[in-house]
């Protein structure tokens, strides 16, 4: 069998006569089997890119008329000036601030809670994932419905002790409470990273700190948390860069109110482009939007090489 | 890693509790803390069925009771006749199972050529599609609008679903996938003459039947969960998906909330069955890519 095989191969060598052709066959082939995502990578990713900054430097309106003028850097100039873009774009921030550490916390605890139990770790996983796999506007009806003051369930049991609150009415509230809805719908995700993480620290590593008598602190200290340093990096970025887009359960729960005081950074160029119709001035604040998350993702890029360099 | 495991240990039965096991007690803590922690985890899934099945005039009761004498259908059978949640189905079932298909099938060609083939450009290509990766859909609304409004592509399902096609995501994963698999098969299919189209199809496809599964099913989850993008390109109440749809009822049907949570549950509940089946391949999915990403 074996030296059959050697045989079988050994016409193999003289690279042009295999069937995959010559250099030039081999690569009309290969452009071949790229050219239809490529072509829809093209058209729906990359000419949307480059359409976004031309348009950034024009006065072009969604309603046609009037065409559009090339306005150099002014647009640019404007965001500077516009409060309303840097309430939006700080409240994008906030909510990264404020959502990350619960998301990557809680989930951290769950996992670990869930990775010591033998029987019906399956029941748990189910019951903190099972949220992440409904659409948005499925968890926002419902915790529009548990928010609603007087008779939903959060206000219905809490008012006795914290009298009624307008949870996404009044506008020191509505935030946190987007922040809720948030951690409930998406922590399963970080989850199952972190349960993933667990599960591939060797056993033996407890059973030999146990027989020094390291106790379940000791343990969580100086195994669990180094060894999940790797996921924890993973799961930080993941989450932050998720946050950074905050957009749907905004939009769903208080369209950005009351008064613009959740308006997210996406909400505010959707709304300079499909409602105010200024398509350019939109674009030039997608672009400024792009940079930032651009920034994030190679800023983790580099730290995460460097990391691995030195590790 | 595994090699340096010791091997004794290694061929000891893993069952039971885990990481450092601390006796009855500590078991019985963990459990009792898991068990709260799950079920206000599941409250608000609980509460949206119970009042769904109220009658409409008791969702507003106070103080707030959970048990009704009267429970029944009826909020799900008005929501069911309205007629448009039945449509926001098809659309979004249509929807999803074109984009998933196209996405497997451009994305598995452009990795197995990225993967396979030794072709000219092909590393330039390769951090042409990385790059993708970092560019978030979100950002893109403004300018894929006015392209598909050139086109007349505004509230059709070819502009509901040609923007989702490009996934630089599912290229890098099965590339990846790929990447991990011995060439052996390959190179004497080649010797035997095969084109790189049937190889692709008969030897690499089935090979990668679990990579595919799982980039096809977190394409269709994304897909029928894909709210930014219909909200901007769809016009009409008979073009819009479930996610779309649904973000509407709470204004469509005021303060019957029996009805609304009756959608949320008619909306979420594909989702939920889906999961129960692919429960092993979601979870995996995230895991693996997540981890290797």
């Amino acid at each position: 069998m074996e030296a059959g095989q050697e045989v079988a191969r050994a016409p193999a060598v003289p690279v042009a006569k295999t069937g995959g052709g010559g250099r030039w066959r081999r690569n009309l082939t290969g452009w071949g089997f790229m050219l239809p995502f490529m072509a829809a990578y093209a058209l729906f990713l990359i000419w949307p890119v480059i359409l976004m900054f031309k348009y950034s430097f024009t006065n072009k309106s969604l309603v046609g008329t009037g065409g559009s003028q090339f306005l150099g850097f002014q647009n640019y100039g404007r965001i500077f000036g516009d409060p309303a873009f840097w309430q939006s774009l700080w409240h994008t921030v906030w909510f990264t601030i404020l959502s990350t550490p619960p998301l990557v916390i809680l989930a951290l605890v769950f996992a670990m809670l869930t990775n010591r139990v033998g029987r019906g770790q399956g029941i748990f996983r189910f019951s903190f994932f099972a949220p992440f796999v409904l659409p948005v506007s499925v968890v926002c009806l419902i915790w529009i419905w548990m928010y609603e003051p007087g008779f939903g369930l959060i206000d219905g049991v809490l008012g006795g002790i914290l009298g009624n609150v307008a949870w996404l009415g009044d506008p020191n509230v509505a935030m946190i409470s987007i922040v809720i809805t948030t951690i409930w719908w998406t922590l399963g995700f970080n989850f199952v990273l972190y349960l993933a993480g667990l599960q591939e620290i060797p056993r033996e590593l407890y059973d030999a700190a146990a027989v020094d008598g390291a106790g379940a602190w000791a343990q969580a200290r100086w195994i669990t948390l180094p060894l999940l340093k790797r996921t924890t990096l993973l799961v930080l970025a993941l989450q932050i860069l998720a946050s950074l887009k905050i957009f749907d359960q905004v939009y769903i729960m208080t369209y950005g109110g009351p008064n613009f005081t959740t308006r997210p950074i996406i909400e505010y160029f959707y709304d300079q482009g499909f409602t105010a119709y200024q398509i350019g001035y939109a674009s030039a604040v997608s672009v400024v939007y792009f940079v930032i998350i651009l920034a994030a993702s190679v800023a983790w890029f580099l730290f995460s090489r460097r990391r691995e360099e030195t590790v | 890693m595994e090699a340096e495991a010791p091997r004794g240990l290694a061929r000891v039965p893993q069952k039971g509790p885990v990481p450092g096991r601390r006796g009855r007690a500590g078991t019985i803590v963990t459990y009792a803390v898991l068990s709260v922690l799950a079920a206000a985890w599941l409250l608000p899934l609980a509460w949206a069925v119970d009042t769904a099945l109220k009658p409409e005039s008791e969702t507003t009761k106070t103080p707030i009771t959970w048990a009704s004498s009267h429970f029944n259908l009826n909020a799900f059978r008005q929501v069911i006749e309205a007629g448009d949640i039945l449509r926001w189905y098809a659309n979004s079932a249509l929807v999803s199972i074109v984009v998933t298909v196209f996405v497997v099938l451009l994305a598995s060609l452009a990795a197995y050529a990225l993967s396979r083939i030794p072709f000219r450009g092909r590393t330039v290509l390769f951090w042409v599609v990385l790059a993708g990766l970092m560019i978030p859909p979100q950002v893109l609304i403004v300018p894929l609008f006015s392209e598909m409004q050139a086109v007349g592509f505004v509230n059709t399902y070819q502009g509901i679903i040609l923007p989702q096609l490009p996934s630089a995501l599912a290229v890098f994963i099965l590339k990846v996938f790929f990447d991990g698999i011995p060439r052996e098969l390959e190179e004497s299919a080649l010797v035997d003459g095969a084109s790189r189209l049937r190889i692709y199809w008969q030897i690499w496809m089935p090979l990668a039947r679990p990579a595919l599964a799982a980039v096809a099913i977190f394409t269709f989850v994304g897909s029928w969960n894909y709210f930014i993008w219909p909200l901007i390109v769809v016009t009409s109440t008979d073009m819009m998906t479930i996610p779309l749809g649904l973000s509407t009822v709470q204004s469509a049907f005021g303060i019957h909330y029996a009805q609304i949570m009756a959608s949320a549950v008619l909306g979420g509940l594909p989702l939920l069955v889906a999961f129960i089946f692919f429960q092993r391949q979601i979870v995996e999915g995230i895991a693996n890519t997540g981890l290797k990403g």
